[in-house]
């Protein structure tokens, strides 16, 4: 493809989710500044901690420019943590923490307990099974109508599209699979924008 | 797996996972819930919980155990990062503890006094992660064939003083390079040398890295510290005395954590470095001796 994807470096499991971009031999570069940015077609949001992460995207000056990037039709994965940071409302989060409001959905921070709860199990998803990965994961209580729902565990969605943002509660770039990443990049980032 | 709805805790995708998610970050250590705060509020990845930070230990001396499970729980109930506590090295039923209580990641650490002179934990047995210390290759390869599923370089912790976190790092990836080079025949020598498993050693000479993430503890006082470990490779780092030893711990940590994120960036990190007041005083090596010094504790 032509075209920089960008994974969010600023803390947490971005390389995982780099190695499987270059897997699908997707050029992929890390992003901590916005000159780092400036070079990307597509952004990645990984796992780690949503605080930590929006604590650093303000004071590195990258929370306003990915907010417009995303604005002006930016294509964006966001798993776990970046699920949070991509959402409308946060539960239990701390009350600085920031987030995009690219996806019409309402997360509760750590929902599904802490590390001792945290689990791996089989999801159903368009693409067939999908096998989720599921660390002190966010739980969505809430979608908005314009939200497409994935994959669902237990009742709750927890893979979720709204037009070119794209959103897991799990972690596919721990899966030695790349079924999600291929999704992405072939049919968000590659799609022209509406 | 198997298919269906049936889903598992404790496997080892899920502990390690964890582990994954701290990387470029910063793990404080903290003693109490207005310490976790001010952590927490600087943007640490986690905090370990503990009853003193190792730079007290090392001065106050005597057996050094788990901490009050109510103070960690203390801790627990204001931060909504993960938190971390220490067992003692062979003391399984201070883990047990641990993982009773919830914390998210057990340390079995040599900066408390040791309770088994010969056996580590068996860390398979339990659902809650471990992170263990490492001064080489071979005792990290011996950890995580024990279950660790993080390995830090063990440095040593309370002094302020980065030079055995360098060493300890050199020395562990610096084999990992060396072990990427070896021929087949060869690497039955390094498991023996390095008194580790053969088919961890081997799935080291085909990827180049260890089979978990590496992170930097023992000795980390400043930003700069923290960019010099991960410029060599750590994955992220521990900060134990470091911040709440020195004069103004708030903006300490916040430096650290913006310096562990833009590790290369040296307009960054001298930015960040200004202005911090004095660092924790710290030791030198030679003014250690032999029993006081934490690295050794592990076998």
């Amino acid at each position: 493809m032509n075209g920089v994807v960008g994974v969010l470096a600023l803390q947490g499991a971005f390389a995982a989710h780099c190695e499987k971009l270059a897997a699908l031999d997707v050029e992929c570069i890390e992003v901590r500044t916005t000159e780092d940015l400036g070079k990307v077609t597509a952004l990645v949001m990984p796992g780690g901690e949503s605080s930590t992460m929006s604590h650093l995207l303000v004071s590195s000056g990258l929370f306003d420019v990915i907010d417009e990037r995303i604005a002006d039709g930016m294509a964006v994965f966001g798993t776990c943590a970046g699920m949070i940071l991509l959402a409308s409302d946060i539960a239990d989060g701390r009350d600085d923490q920031r987030s995009f409001s690219a996806l019409d959905i309402s997360v509760r921070r750590n929902a599904y307990g802490r590390q001792v709860d945290s689990f791996e199990t089989d999801l159903a998803t368009p693409f067939g099974d999908v096998h989720g990965v599921f660390i002190r994961a966010p739980r969505i209580e809430r979608i908005g109508k314009s939200v497409e729902v994935l994959g669902s565990h237990d009742g709750d969605p927890v893979l979720v599209r709204q037009g070119r943002v794209l959103a897991a509660s799990f972690h596919p770039e721990l899966n030695e699979d790349e079924r999600l990443h291929r999704f992405f990049v072939e049919e968000i980032v590659m799609k022209e924008q509406e | 797996m198997t298919s269906g709805n049936a889903s598992s805790v404790g496997t080892l995708k899920v502990k390690r996972g964890l582990a994954e998610m701290l990387k470029g970050g910063v793990i404080m250590d903290v003693v109490n819930a207005e310490q976790a705060k001010i952590a927490e509020d600087a943007g640490a990845c986690a905090v370990m919980a503990l009853e003193r930070v190792p730079a007290d230990i090392r001065r106050d001396g005597g057996v050094a155990r788990m901490s009050d499970p109510e103070m960690i729980e203390g801790i627990k109930s204001v931060v909504r990062i993960p938190v971390m506590a220490k067992a003692r090295i062979g003391h399984f039923v201070e883990a047990q503890i641990l993982e009773a209580l919830g914390v998210d990641f057990v340390d079995e650490s040599e900066v408390l006094t040791p309770a088994d002179e010969t056996h580590h934990i068996d860390k398979f047995a339990f659902t809650v992660p471990f992170v263990c210390g490492a001064t080489n290759l071979g005792e990290a390869l011996r950890r995580i064939s024990e279950g660790a599923c993080m390995i830090r370089s063990k440095g040593e912790a309370g002094t302020g003083n980065i030079v055995e976190a360098v060493r300890h790092l050199r020395s562990i990836l610096g084999d990992i390079r060396k072990i990427t080079q070896a021929d087949s025949a060869e690497l039955f020598q390094w498991a023996k040398t390095l008194q580790a498993p053969l088919p961890l050693v081997q799935e080291i000479a085909e990827t180049g890295k260890l089979p978990v993430p590496i992170f930097c503890a023992g000795g980390i006082a400043t930003p700069a510290d923290a960019a010099l470990a991960m410029q060599l490779g750590a994955e992220a780092v521990f900060v134990g005395s470091g911040i709440f030893k020195s004069d103004d711990p708030a903006p300490r940590a916040r430096a650290i954590v913006e310096a562990t994120t833009h590790f290369r960036d040296a307009h960054v990190l001298a930015k960040v470095s200004r202005g911090l007041g004095a660092p924790m005083t710290g030791i030198a090596m030679d003014e250690i001796n032999g029993t006081q010094r934490f690295a050794e504790r592990g076998w």
